[in-house]
Order: structure tokens, then C-alpha cells, then sequence
């Protein structure tokens, strides 16, 4: 966590108060809540109106994906469908699921590019097999696995032509690319702490005011009527002072963790390996792809031996999803690139942050020659 | 030595893998994921690599603080293990799973996998001891406690693999690896021991066989007369020395129960005939394994026929992988398919498949 937000969320845990109830220490709580809001809303171009706190990330796009589809399926009962992008985190995937097994769902999956893009005309072109029939679209701002920022604001232009609003789950995105909802003009964005040094258990969605979402937990009525539950006023504090400090210094930290994300692919690819990037890259660029991620395909390995033998080296990494088992899987978004799945079993992301130094991809570096060597070795006896 | 504890989730690795972190090694826990659908939670001792198994194991390796994979072999144990099962039976023997299991996943394909990454060598929770002789040869012997003692299911074990191999619990019985787990304060202390086939969660062998197999309608017939006394829906569901679920006459005219005295998948029949016709002393093993240098000539050993049988004085000789053993006193109920394992005192000497046995006057 930042410092800032730790020492916000410590002093407001000292505190108690109810924000929901009227008495001094209430209102006290209240203001916190409010003012965090405020804060919060005019970092990601919001307005306060707009920003419903949640738990998480995921508690966001249940929110948004089942609630806006309950929302819109009772105005217009024949909009059943829903044009979803086909790397989605999970969050987004098992809600569709859900709609599609239990509430009569229909959806169209839009595949990306071989750079990972899911691009406005293959949007407009799921939209177009029944328009009349989509209740919503949802596609994330930036995938989380191999970090192509997706063209949101094209997709909601596309989207609104016909009448449709969109869902986008920024939660990789924010405070490491530009991220501004009334200026992409989305209707529902997800958003959460943890990823941007904030506390573990707190997040938002932020709704526009014209755009209806049916609670999907009911109680007292607080968040709108949309999200029930006593506010976690320590969380939301420090929620806001992570999010406006990380995209305070977005620029200046996004230029210096793209110099290392560009040092560590350029070595890689150096590297006698065969070792190719995954997705649109180009030195220079921390727009289309997250500057922080470098994913990389080495032939030949299981990502999961890779991983073993860096993270024994002292370089931690993570290959794609794992399933509840912990059963290595490949990556449905690789797939759904076109990486045959054998080649997706090779994964690599490397993740690079705010703590992040020239020192540790240096030994990123040293280290992956003979761990590649190692797991090329033990991929070909266990095969 | 850089190790890889196999961790099942049970309470026996558990404390194997604590053994091996206590004894100054450096330590991983690797859990192996084997059943294709692992998204089942365990209702009972029956069933394993579930989810709950999964986080049980990496919940002990936590507590211990070293670092926990799961390694996917599912396909390779579906093809090595349980295919192997299926065709077995398929062919009228009476196969053990967990014998196939360590010679062809945990101490093959797992031990392959951590050498080539560079580990040294595979610790499991089984209860068998290993001994170092003076030159550095490792000998593969009885556990302490007779009652749990495994080395049964090692004896498929070569030299090359018992190299590579520890077994920290040997010397100590099960009571008292229960309360060391629970003075290491590991939740899995009180976990229930595993029985019977882990990849056949109900018990039922022979329905899971048959959906497999399908429904073979055939005869069940008489070894002395050779009479049709009954119907079968399919041989491989028959053990030789099985008793119950022939579905024949409780009271047969001599008054004699039936076993099984053979099946024979190739005519699906299933012969059956009195106590006195299963009793062999002539067995003939094929697919022989040392735990150790061959031996050479005729050796007085003992053998031991199935799981937790008991050891009968025997004499054996080996003629490259075949193995004859001629046993010191009649034993009843010497299925085919099973393993017959040749010990010389504790030391397990080596194992062979039982192809056939017979009576020799």
C-alpha cells in the first residue's frame, strides 16, 4: 500500500461512526465517505453522483454486468443479448455465464486481433446480428494478462449509434494509463483499491446518472438504492488518497516503468531463445499496452516450471490463470488471440510497478537464460 | 538436498515434508493433480486430489513456509494408471493401481520432472524405510509399523529410483505421526486415512469397470463339472478367490461354497469351484523390478502375494524378466495381475506381475 493511504485508512479505523447514522460520529463518518468521493470522482472524471463503492473489483462487474442486464431486460424485455469481448477477466466471463445458464441470456463473444485488440468494427459487427436485441456490451479498458488497452471510447460511440450502453472493466487500467469516464463517454466503469496501492476489499462502480442498475444486494438502501451495506469509511479513505496520489504522478511513473518494460523485452527477444512478445508492442508506446506489462511466449516450456525456477531465483512472475485446483491452464485470452494452446503453456508476464528498479530487471534477466534451459529439460521428459 | 515433497494433502506427507525441512533440506511441496475433474469436494476416506486436497496441502506447506506447486500429470495418469487398470481387468486380472501409480507417476514422471529442474530427490508419506549401506547402496526395507508398512506398493522401485528417493516415516507408526501432525498444529492431524482406488470415489470397482467396459453377458461355470451354474454381465468384474456376488446358490449339493478359480476373458467365462481348488504354490511373474543388483540362482526369500498379506517362506529364481516362485505352504486366492513382492528379512528384494499360478505335488 502507499504510505499516504496507509496512514489515511490507519487514522480513520481509529475513529467510529456509522456513515449511515445521524449522530456527530455519523456525520463525521459521513464527510469522510463524501469527501472521498468527491476525490475519488474527480480523479477519473466523474462525477461524485456517479461513483457507487463496493468490495471490490469483482462485487463491481457482478454489479454492472448482471444489474444493468436485469435493468435494461425489464424496460425492454427482448433485449436479451450481450456483446462481450472474449478476454475478460474472469469477473466479467462468469457473470455472462451465469445470465446466459440461468436468466436466458444469449451472447456474442467478440474475439480480438492477433495483437489482442478488440477493435470497434468487430463490435459494430457482433451489435449488427440483432441490434434490436442487446442489452449491453461490455469490453475491459486494458487487458490484465497481456496489456493491450482496448479503444473504449470508439466502442461506446459504436455502441451508442444503436441505442446501447457499455459496461468497461478498468481495473488494470487506472493509474497506469489515462483513464477518464465522462470523456470515453462508457456508462458503467469498474473500478478497485488494491491495484493502485489502495487497501484490499474496497472498489467502485462508476454509473452514469441516466443509467439504470438493478441492486444485486439488497438492505438498506445505501449507494443509490444500488448497494446495500454499511459504508467501510477506513476503506473508502483510502481508496480515494491511493487513487488520486497513483494518478497524480501517472505520467511521470508510467514513463519510467515503460523505459524498464522496454529494456526487459528487448533483452528478452535478444536472448537466443525464440522468445516472442505477446500482443501489440512498440519501445516508446505506454498507450495501447500497459507500461508495466511485458508478456512473453518462450517455446518449449511449461509456464509453471518457468515460474518455479524465477521465483526460486528471486524473480517473481506469474504465468496465466490458474483453476480453484491450482491446475496450470492456458490462458483463455491467449487462446482466443490465436496462440495455439501448446505455445500458450509457454507464458510469461512479468508485471513491473511503482517498486520496480533497473536492478530488478537486471536479475530478471540473468536469471531467465538457464531457467529456460531448466524447464526446457524438464518439459521434455515430462511430456 | 534440494527435495520435492509429494504432498497429498493427507496427514502422512504432512509430516514428511516437515521431516525433510527439520532434517536441513531445502524443501518444495508439489501436489499432483491426477483426477480429471478435480472440482469435487472429498465426502469421505474414498476419492483424492480434490480441491479440498489441494488446499489442505498448500495450507501444511504455508505453515511450514516453503514454497507449494500443483503439477498437472492428470493425463499422464489417466493413460499410465487408470487405462492400464481398464485393460487389465479387460484381460480377466486383478490389477493394483497404486503399485502402477509409483512406478510410472510418482517415481517416474514426478522424479523426472524435479531432477530435471534440478532438485535431488522425492520425498513421500509412505511407511517404508530406506538403508544405507556402507558404499552408498540404498536398500528398501519394512516400516516399524507392520500394520501400515507399504513397501508392498514400493516394490516395483529400481535401485536408480530408490537413489533418488526418502521415506521419513518408516521408523514410526501412524499413532504417532497422527500426534506429531497435531503437535505441529497441522489441521490434517484428524484427517481420515485414504482407502481403496482414489480415482474410484464410490467403491464400486466393478460399475465403474462397466461403464467402461459395457454390460458382456456370459456363463459362469462349474471347474468339475463344467456345468453352466450361472450368468455373469461381464468377466472383468470377477476376482480369483472371490466369494460373494456370484449371485449363485447359497447351498450348493456338497454343501461347499464357490469361488472364483478363474476367469477367462477370452471365452467372458468365469469358473468357479471349492476352497480346495484355489489353493497354489507354483506362481510365474512376469515384468520383474529389482530394488536392487539382480539376483542370481535359486534365493530363499519371502513373498508376499497382495496388500497387507502375509509373507510366505518361498524359494524364487529370475531368468531376465521372468520370476518363478515356489512357495513354502499352499495360499488360496493368487489373482493374476497382482504383484507378488519377494522380501529377504525386511529388505524387499524386488517384484514381478503375476501372470499365472498353479498347484504343484
Amino acid at each position: 500500500m502507499l504510505p499516504s493511504a496507509l496512514d489515511a485508512m490507519a487514522e480513520q479505523m481509529a475513529l467510529t461512526g456509522n456513515p449511515s447514522s445521524l449522530h456527530t460520529a455519523g456525520r463525521a463518518a459521513r464527510r469522510v465517505v463524501e469527501e472521498s468521493r468527491e476525490r475519488l470522482a474527480r480523479a477519473v472524471g466523474a462525477r461524485p453522483s456517479e461513483v457507487v463503492f463496493t468490495s471490490g473489483g469483482t462485487e463491481a462487474d457482478n454489479l454492472a454486468v448482471k444489474g444493468a442486464f436485469a435493468a435494461r431486460r425489464e424496460q425492454h424485455p427482448a433485449r436479451h443479448r450481450l456483446v462481450v469481448s472474449a478476454i475478460e477477466h474472469h469477473a466479467v466471463l462468469d457473470c455472462v455465464d451465469h445470465l446466459v445458464a440461468h436468466e436466458g441470456a444469449k451472447v456474442t463473444w467478440v474475439e480480438p486481433d492477433a495483437e489482442g485488440l478488440v477493435t470497434p468494427a468487430a463490435v459494430r459487427a457482433a451489435i449488427e446480428e440483432d441490434p434490436e436485441a442487446v442489452a449491453l456490451v461490455s469490453v475491459m479498458w486494458a487487458n490484465n494478462e497481456v496489456g493491450a488497452v482496448q479503444p473504449v471510447g470508439e466502442i461506446a460511440r459504436v455502441a451508442h449509434e444503436y441505442g446501447i450502453p457499455v459496461h468497461s472493466d478498468a481495473v488494470q487500467a487506472l493509474a497506469h494509463v489515462p483513464v477518464d469516464f465522462a470523456g470515453s463517454d462508457v456508462d458503467l466503469m469498474t473500478i478497485t483499491a488494491h491495484k493502485v496501492g489502495g487497501p484490499h476489499g474496497v472498489g467502485a462502480l462508476v454509473v452514469k446518472r441516466n443509467m439504470q442498475v438493478a441492486p444485486q444486494s439488497h438492505g438498506g438502501g445505501q449507494e443509490r438504492q444500488i448497494r446495500s451495506g454499511t459504508l467501510d469509511a477506513p476503506a473508502i479513505r483510502g481508496f480515494a488518497t491511493a487513487v488520486e496520489e497513483a494518478i497524480g504522478r501517472q505520467a511521470e511513473e508510467s514513463a519510467r516503468v515503460m523505459a524498464l518494460r522496454d529494456r526487459l523485452i528487448t533483452s528478452a527477444l535478444a536472448l537466443d531463445y525464440g522468445i516472442t512478445v505477446t500482443g501489440f508492442w512498440e519501445a516508446g508506446d505506454g498507450i495501447r499496452r500497459l507500461p508495466g506489462n511485458a508478456h512473453l511466449l518462450v517455446p518449449g516450456c511449461e509456464g509453471d516450471s518457468l515460474l518455479y525456477l524465477l521465483d526460486a531465483a528471486g524473480v517473481e512472475c506469474s504465468t496465466g490463470s490458474a483453476c480453484q485446483a491450482g491446475v496450470p491452464q492456458p490462458s483463455h485470452v491467449l487462446l482466443a488471440m490465436g496462440i495455439a494452446e501448446q505455445d500458450a503453456r509457454g507464458a510469461l508476464r512479468l508485471t513491473l510497478g511503482h517498486t520496480s528498479t533497473d536492478a530488478d530487471v537486471d536479475a530478471c534477466l540473468t536469471a531467465l537464460p538457464a531457467a529456460v534451459d531448466r524447464a526446457r529439460l524438464a518439459s521434455g521428459v515430462a511430456g | 538436498m534440494r527435495v520435492v515433497a509429494a504432498m497429498s494433502g493427507g496427514v502422512d506427507s504432512a509430516v514428511a515434508a516437515a521431516r525433510m525441512l527439520d532434517a536441513g533440506h531445502e524443501v518444495v511441496g508439489v501436489h499432483l493433480a491426477l483426477s480429471q475433474s478435480a472440482a469435487t469436494l472429498r465426502e469421505s476416506a474414498r476419492g483424492c486430489c480434490t480441491i479440498e486436497d489441494a488446499g489442505d496441502a498448500r495450507r501444511v506447506a504455508d505453515m511450514l513456509g516453503i514454497p507449494f506447486y500443483v503439477w498437472d500429470m492428470a493425463a499422464r495418469f489417466k493413460r499410465d494408471v487408470m487405462e492400464d487398470f481398464v485393460a487389465e481387468y479387460a484381460a480377466g486380472r486383478t490389477p493394483n493401481p497404486c503399485l502402477r501409480c509409483n512406478e510410472k507417476i510418482k517415481f517416474a514422471a514426478l522424479l523426472d520432472k524435479a531432477v530435471a529442474l534440478g532438485f535431488d530427490a522425492v520425498a513421500t508419506g509412505h511407511y517404508a524405510q530406506i538403508v544405507e549401506r556402507t558404499g552408498g547402496a540404498r536398500e528398501l526395507h519394512r516400516a516399524v509399523d507392520q500394520a501400515k508398512d507399504q513397501s508392498y506398493v514400493l516394490g516395483v522401485l529400481t535401485a536408480d529410483q530408490l537413489a533418488r528417493s526418502f521415506f521419513p516415516l518408516g521408523d514410526t507408526t501412524k499413532p504417532e505421526i497422527r500426534s506429531e501432525a497435531r503437535d505441529r498444529g497441522f489441521y490434517v492431524a484428524s484427517k481420515p486415512d485414504s482407502h481403496d482406488i482414489c480415482f474410484i470415489a464410490d467403491g464400486d470397482t466393478r460399475g465403474w469397470l462397466s461403464r467402461r467396459l459395457g454390460e458382456q453377458p456370459g456363463d459362469i461355470v462349474d471347474a468339475e463339472s463344467g456345468e453352466v451354474v450361472g450368468a455373469h454381465a461381464g468377466a472383468y468384474g470377477y476376482t480369483v478367490g472371490q466369494r460373494r456376488g456370484l449371485g449363485l446358490p447359497r447351498h450348493t449339493q456338497d454343501g461347499q461354497p464357490r469361488y472364483v478359480v478363474n476367469v477367462d476373458a477370452q471365452s467372458n467365462t468365469v469358473v468357479v469351484g471349492t476352497a480346495d481348488l484355489l489353493g497354489v504354490n507354483a506362481i510365474t511373474g512376469d515384468h520383474a523390478r529389482w530394488c536392487g543388483p539382480a539376483p542370481e540362482g535359486v534365493i530363499a526369500v519371502g513373498a508376499q502375494v497382495r496388500a497387507h498379506g502375509e509373507e510366505i517362506p518361498a524359494t524364487a529364481w529370475a531368468d531376465c524378466t521372468e520370476v518363478q516362485v515356489r512357495l513354502s505352504e499352499r495360499v488360496r486366492g493368487v489373482a493374476p495381475g497382482q504383484s507378488v513382492v519377494l522380501y529377504d528379512g525386511t529388505r524387499v528384494v524386488g517384484s514381478a506381475t503375476i501372470s499365472s499360478a498353479a498347484l504343484e505335488r
